[in-house]
């Protein structure tokens, strides 16, 4: 049902263009009425398991939910609704009609992707939400989005080609392509190992860790606002998804040296994104380069290993999302307004767009990872585990970045007080972008003061046992 | 949910929700965003009011948040918090007054007014805390509610201003965090406890216990303004003259100095400290910023810069009070937490007024105000020879205790630094009263505005008199009931076994 609704909004929209934004809307409400009563179906059911048109493991297509998948739909409900209520003040009604069908077809390709129980299933989605977000991208017409896109789409195809080389090694080797039935099995040979090494990198790719990020900047900078959210707060997360269910599930046993090796990519990124955040002279680019350093942090987590620092992750997961889509739409705000988004020349935003600062303002605290906020409780617990397991570096590195974040975060809200040298015209901005944006930010902050309940849900189905607690 | 758990929410909250409606008032209404202020500003004191006499009478508040599994945020009322709830909540009311009438006319002032109640909450939230990570939550609240006032003016030197501050405070509040995450993975635990929770850990970790200290007490000697991270509070001086007012009396500097005495006496241990040897070299520290401060003062020609320096000077004494072990000492340093705050609050307040009535910045513009503005140069008077320590003010009562303290811990050198620093007090406040006193005043001021035959507007005047009338009452009545004396001596008495 989460999947068929929005495909089935997207065939709205579809047929009939010139009336887009109420089904697109409705149906975003269905798919939050859905993902509640899934919530509560696990809450005291436990786990699910469908096997869809009655064809189980090993071939047949089965839907698994547990307290991750869970997690991972209700950020995507919260962020799309969102996206949803701001993108229908935004786009005029040309773009409108392109804009809902590929959106909601993004978003079932995503619930798809959550809910897969297996991997063949998980390659068909990745490459379903890969093919939708190209074509958002590209929604923004310009040479800019239409190279962007261009790149984007040739790293994703070659990302999925990966994956699924590995997919085809495992069933080979298996005889099945369901992830509970291959960690059964799987043990340490040259097949698996070369699995492994496909699928990951092709997933990494997808998910941009550096040094495989130089495609996000362009892509989602040069998207319109909703897209960009989208793609910054959720789209990069469904193959980060992937790749922690893989290492959770199907591979655990092989090897601490891969989980050091990412990690050490992830401490790369941290710096590297951060530094190069510091160097933009556009907002867009800016939050773009801040979600490459954010994914860096997501991968500490691997190296350290215990279960509360895939919580920890997780945590972080869901407030990047909440707080950067929130960033993204402020940026839409801010360009929307100025006309441009250069830093240098933001004039007095502060005062003449004091709602949409603040969405920015709220949501720096949270990527910054100062307190109160779900960004502070993650970057907690990922430095408490650090230290914990002796490996305080990875705590430098996260003070660090939250040096380098402070420093960008700043630069642009010090710049949005003061006065431009080319002062200009306001254009104003619709209540509903605006508002948008700052709920939002709050929810981040709000996260902060109430992380037991995420964690709570998270551990539903028990994703995370066999894993040492620290 | 019962009262006890009820009022130290309150307390918190009484500023926040009128900060957080303030807000959303659209700038004309004047009426209802000054309504909202003054009644949260008294409703907060009278609920502290309360909470004083619960207080005294045992009573026991606190209430808890489950923040993580293992870690909550906890509020809860002893004498140490509420020596410096009772201040900033006092401190607070009088300084909102000030700003009504400081800001009138000038623009954005819900927002001004919103960060403004949002400062104090996070003020009075850490001076509740209980434990190192409510603390911390605060802490930074706080950072990130004061950039806003900063650089309120909106001009290009502000934001600079503004940035500098986050330079510094930021990094301090990442090393501050640093050093808790290590200390909680080491106890377990990072409840404030009398006499601190970590003498119990094995002796092998005595060496990371140091690191720790030294990490926390560098993040937070930042907003104390130690030496050598001083370099942001003079710089700040662009801000609003209430914000400096606030900044430097009850706000960042003293939650700097405040959450020292928290880590040495309630994470520590003031005795456990002494025993790792980390106390001399901090109270070391803490008499070289006394001393540069002050000499550093002594050249600065503007006017609010030569207070900046001043208070770089005084808020070390807080520090260096606390960290002469010695029950005397700490009551000497916790008394001028509070002292030095009425103090320097009446001298920024006078500042205000002069540089909006008068236009004056500089002290060489300063000649004979005193004619022109006798209330407030009586009221700045009285501020300046607090500062010095003349008795029998209360600048006096402090130092004297601080002297003291120091002959009983055997630390006479002590004893050097206070009479040097009084005298470069002295050397750096008279002559500003000699100038605005007995000097000629010119035959026009700079940008006069004209209030009739009162010499400002009431809403500038009353306050620095209230605070100058409260800094000869509580070195008169040093010795009354509900004195911060008497709530020093009860912290004192808890910290030390007797």
């Amino acid at each position: 049902m989460i999947i068929l609704l929005p495909l089935i909004g997207a065939l709205a929209c579809f047929l009939w263009p010139r009336r887009t934004v109420s089904p697109g809307l409705i149906t975003s409400l269905g798919i939050v009425i859905c993902v509640v009563g899934l919530g509560w179906q696990l809450m005291h059911l436990g786990v699910q398991r469908h096997a869809v048109g009655g064809w189980g493991a090993p071939l047949g297509i089965d839907l698994y939910a547990d307290g991750l998948s869970l997690l991972m739909l209700i950020v995507t409900a919260l962020v799309g609704t969102a996206i949803s209520f701001y993108a229908s003040g935004y786009f005029d009604q040309a773009k409108a009609r392109h804009f809902w069908p590929l959106w909601l077809f993004l978003w079932a390709a995503l619930n798809a992707l959550f809910l897969s129980a297996d991997i063949f299933n998980l390659y068909v989605t990745l490459e379903l939400l890969g093919l939708a977000a190209v074509a958002l991208v590209a929604l923004a017409g310009g040479a800019d989005a239409l190279s962007g896109a261009m790149r984007y789409l040739l790293v994703s195809l070659l990302g999925s080609l990966a994956y699924l080389l590995g997919v085809a090694l495992l069933y080979h080797s298996f005889g099945t392509v369901d992830i509970a039935l291959l960690a059964q099995h799987v043990e340490s040979s040259p097949a698996v190992w070369s699995a492994a090494g496909l699928m990951t990198a092709g997933l990494l790719m997808k998910t941009a860790l550096f040094p495989l990020h130089f495609w996000l900047p362009p892509a989602h900078a040069s998207a319109p606002a909703p897209v960009s959210a989208a793609l910054s707060a959720l789209v990069v997360k469904g193959s980060f998804y992937i790749l922690l269910r893989l290492w959770l599930e199907v591979f655990p046993s092989t090897g601490s040296l891969v989980g050091e090796m990412l990690a050490g990519l992830g401490a790369a990124a941290v710096i590297w994104g951060g530094v190069q955040a510091l160097r933009q002279t556009r907002l867009k680019m800016l939050i773009a380069y801040s979600t490459v350093m954010q994914l860096g942090y997501l991968f500490l987590a691997f190296s350290i290993g215990s279960a509360i620092a895939w919580q920890a992750a997780l945590i972080l997961v869901l407030s990047h999302a909440l707080a950067k889509a929130a960033m993204f739409m402020a940026a839409g705000n801010i360009q929307h307004f100025g006309g441009h988004d250069r830093i240098a020349d933001l004039d007095r935003v502060a005062q003449r767009l004091p709602l949409t600062l603040t969405a920015f303002g709220l949501a720096g605290v949270s990527i910054m990872g100062l307190p109160p906020s779900g960004g502070f409780i993650a970057k907690w617990l990922l430095l408490e585990m650090s230290i914990r397991t002796g490996k305080w570096w990875w705590a430098g590195i996260m003070v660090l970045g939250g040096l380098l974040t402070a420093g960008y975060i700043f630069k642009v809200i010090g710049r949005a007080f003061t006065q431009a040298v080319v002062p200009h015209e306001a254009r104003s901005v619709p209540f509903r972008m605006e508002w948008t944006a700052l709920v939002l930010a709050a929810l981040v902050i709000l996260l902060g003061f109430f992380t037991t309940i995420p964690l709570t849900l998270m551990n539903i189905g028990a994703p995370f046992d066999g894993r040492p607690d620290g | 949910m019962n009262w006890n758990t009820a009022l130290p929410l309150l307390i918190v909250g009484s500023s926040l929700l009128p900060g957080l409606v303030i807000f959303f008032l659209a700038e004309k209404r004047v009426a209802v965003r000054i309504t909202l202020n003054l009644f949260g500003a008294v409703l907060k004191l009278v609920l502290v009011g309360v909470m004083l006499w619960g207080v005294f009478h045992g009573e026991h508040y606190e209430a808890r948040l489950p923040l993580l599994p293992g870690l909550d945020l906890v509020v809860r009322a002893g004498p140490l918090s509420m020596l410096f709830v009772t201040l900033s909540t006092g401190l607070w009311l009088v300084t909102t007054i000030y700003a009504i009438g400081y800001l009138e006319e000038s623009p954005h002032r819900s927002r001004f007014f919103g960060f403004f109640s949002l400062c104090v909450t996070a003020t009075v939230g850490l001076a509740l805390a209980g434990n190192l990570i409510t603390f911390i939550l605060f802490y930074e609240l706080l950072t990130l509610a004061t950039y806003p006032l900063v650089v309120h003016r909106g001009t290009e030197v502000a934001r600079l201003a503004g940035k500098n501050y986050l330079f510094y405070t930021v990094g301090g509040g990442a090393l501050l965090l640093i050093g808790t995450v290590w200390l909680y993975t080491l106890t377990g635990t990072l409840e404030f406890t009398s006499r601190g929770f970590v003498s119990g850990l094995e002796t092998s970790h005595q060496p990371a216990l140091v690191i720790i200290f030294v990490l926390i007490i560098a993040g937070l000697g930042v907003k104390a303004a130690l030496l050598p991270f001083h370099g942001w509070l003079p710089q700040a001086m662009v801000a609003p003259a209430p914000v400096s007012a606030l900044l430097h009396a009850v706000a960042v500097v003293k939650a700097g100095a405040f959450g020292i005495v928290r880590v040495l006496y309630d994470v520590y241990g003031i005795e456990f400290a002494a025993s790792l040897g980390v106390t001399l070299p901090l109270a070391v520290i803490a008499s070289a910023t006394i001393i540069y401060g002050s000499i550093r003062a002594l050249y600065q020609d503007n006017l609010k810069r030569r207070l900046a320096f001043s208070t770089v000077s005084q808020v070390s004494y807080i520090t260096l009070g606390v960290a002469i072990v010695g029950p005397i000492a700490t009551v000497g340093g916790l008394l001028h937490l509070v002292h030095q705050g009425v103090q320097k609050i009446t001298l920024f307040f006078c500042a205000g007024n002069l540089a909006e009535t008068l236009g004056i910045h500089k002290i060489s513009m300063m000649n004979g105000v005193g004619r022109r503005m006798p209330w407030t140069m009586t009221a700045f008077t009285i501020g300046a020879f607090g500062m010095i320590g003349v008795p029998p003010l209360a600048g006096f009562i402090s130092k004297w205790y601080l002297g003291l303290g120091a002959m009983q811990a055997d630390q006479d050198w002590v004893i050097l630094i206070l009479a040097g620093s009084s005298l470069l007090n002295a050397a750096y406040f008279l002559p500003i009263l000699h100038t605005a006193w007995f000097k000629a005043p010119p035959d026009s001021w700079l940008l006069e505005r004209d209030f009739g035959r009162r010499e400002t507007a009431w809403a500038l005047l009353i306050p620095p008199l209230v605070t100058a009338g409260l800094t000869v009452l509580l070195g008169l009545l040093a010795s009354a009931p509900f004195t911060p004396l008497e709530w020093a001596r009860f912290f004192a008495n808890q910290e030390y076994v007797q």
